[in-house]
């Protein structure tokens, strides 16, 4: 058994300081299990989220060494525990007590975003049919477990506080999922350009490097919308087609 | 619980936790591309060495007018101005590096590496203000899928200079078939070009990622499987398809130059 030292910030609505405390730490440990033991031992006041400890309830999100994580998925052998550990709340979202951040605005933006609305049932008895081919696109975004860890990186929540003019990748995966369903009938390109300002991402990737569960949301979620909005509004020769056809924009 | 009304403060320039070597990446890729931009332009003005043997450098191809053999309307056309310089690259080469600029993975690159925005992920930004890809001039990053449209028949372009680099004249006249050094070159760079080009996020969505249900589309299904599948490896493909057209055309001027030796393999 050895020890390491976790940096932690504690404090009220943004108001704290980074303070350290050393554990005993073992092997198999991961940040959660360390930070169970600091508040059992040295700080019972110690206010952090956690349900599963599975990686699969997205409760413990936090920024370990700087990188937006679940506590439960970090491992300490990952870790240079040579250096204190810091362990920090999502900066994305306002603070609430040491760890917790309040993360309600994400629940507020999902209800804006058009609800799945499939055509006719196929068959009498209310049922659809459709190809497993058609739905293993939008099955991965089906993976997310909404640990807003993807909002938290996203610069333009994160720096620039566009929370009026922009839903954040985790949205944009949402909205991906009903936008690319087979049986949806919707059609949400103008709001994904105008209300939920898919134009303000710029690609960086960030959100695919800290999902937990893997998610492409860059490359199969976010620019796949692009290509879809471009279609839309910024493609003359589609507009022209679009025209002679006389069908609508 | 009440509701705390602000986030933490945002991070300073460069201010961040994380402990790793977050500036190295955009250091390399600032590198990589400033390197490839000044060479290419360097290259695209120069109007000679471009040409060796059956080989013609990538940068110049199609030569459109040009004094190689391989210029397909003669030499450089009356009315091109007399105040500017010539070069059959300078009429050709925006449309490769328009397709690159614009390209979704290069974007992402150089917002980062060129402009901080952010320079890499949670380290503090230089500016507060932000327009993104929403406004002026950024917006018209969505042209992408037109150079896309002018860079596949530069495929078929690079494919035909291809075939003529496994024919070699030798100084009785004799063509005969044949490969070389520079041969191995140019089949690396078209396979690395189209990889790119046909793992290209745009034509991943021209090709079936447009539509919703492509179970009853056998053909555009199997495509869309395809580009998939090389989209997964745009990165990778992106940064080594840049470095071998480079390459080409420092091999072809190297040896139309004597520095270096094309080696016949056969």
């Amino acid at each position: 058994m050895s020890t390491a030292t976790f940096r932690i910030y504690r404090g009220a609505q943004g108001g704290g300081e980074m303070k350290d405390y050393t554990t005993e730490v073992s092997e198999g440990m991961v940040v959660l299990d360390a930070l169970h033991g600091i508040q059992a031992d040295q700080a019972n006041d110690l206010a952090m989220r956690w349900n599963c400890k599975a990686g699969k309830c997205g409760s413990c999100s936090a920024e370990i060494n700087g990188k937006p994580r679940l506590m439960c998925m970090t491992r300490l052998n990952e870790l240079d525990l040579d250096k204190p550990v810091t362990v920090e709340p999502m900066r994305t979202f306002p603070h609430v007590r040491d760890l917790v951040t309040d993360v309600s605005w994400n629940y507020r933006v999902k209800k804006k975003i058009k609800p799945f609305t499939p055509r006719t049932p196929d068959a009498p008895d209310g049922t659809w049919r459709m190809q497993q081919a058609d739905v293993d696109r939008v099955q991965e975004f089906r993976k997310c477990i909404e640990c807003f860890l993807c909002q938290d990186v996203c610069h333009v929540l994160r720096d620039h506080h566009k929370e009026e003019s922009f839903i954040g990748p985790r949205f944009l995966v949402y909205a991906a999922a009903l936008e690319m369903h087979p049986l949806d009938t919707l059609d949400r390109t103008e709001e994904l350009k105008e209300a939920h300002g898919i134009g303000y991402c710029n690609i960086t990737k960030c959100c695919t490097k800290v999902c937990p569960e893997g998610i492409h949301i860059t490359d199969n979620a976010i620019i796949p919308l692009k290509e879809r909005v471009a279609d839309q509004f910024y493609d003359p020769v589609k507009a022209l087609v679009r025209l002679v056809r006389g069908k609508k924009a | 619980m009440a509701h705390a009304p602000l986030p933490l403060a945002p991070r300073k320039f460069l201010e961040t936790a994380r402990t790793d070597a977050w500036w190295l990446q955009p250091a390399v890729t600032f590198l990589v591309l400033a390197t490839f931009v000044v060479y290419s332009t360097w290259a695209a003005f120069q109007g000679n060495h471009y040409t060796f043997g059956p080989y013609l450098s990538p940068f110049y191809s199609p030569e459109l007018f040009g004094d190689s053999p391989h210029a397909w309307f003669g030499p450089k056309p009356g009315w091109w101005p007399g105040i500017m310089p010539f070069s059959p690259a300078l009429l050709i080469l925006w449309a490769p590096g328009g397709f690159r600029f614009t390209c979704y993975y290069y974007r992402g690159s150089y917002y980062k590496a060129m402009w901080a925005d952010p320079i890499n992920c949670s380290v503090g930004e230089p500016r507060s203000s932000y327009l993104g890809e929403r406004f002026f001039p950024l917006v018209f990053q969505n042209i992408h899928r037109y150079f896309l449209y002018i860079a596949i028949p530069f495929l078929f372009v690079l494919a035909y200079d291809l075939y003529g680099a496994f024919w070699f004249t030798d100084a009785s006249g004799h063509t005969a078939f044949g490969m070389g050094v520079g041969t191995v070159i140019l089949t690396a760079n078209l396979i690395l070009l189209s990889s790119y080009t046909f793992g290209c996020h745009s034509f991943r969505h021209l090709i079936g990622g447009i539509l919703d249900r492509l179970s009853d589309r056998p053909l555009r299904k199997k495509a869309y499987d395809c580009a998939s599948c090389l989209n997964g490896y745009h990165e990778r493909i992106a940064w080594a398809s840049l470095v071998m057209v480079g390459f080409s055309d420092v091999y072809i001027r190297l040896c139309s130059m004597g520095v270096w030796t094309d080696w016949r393999l056969f």
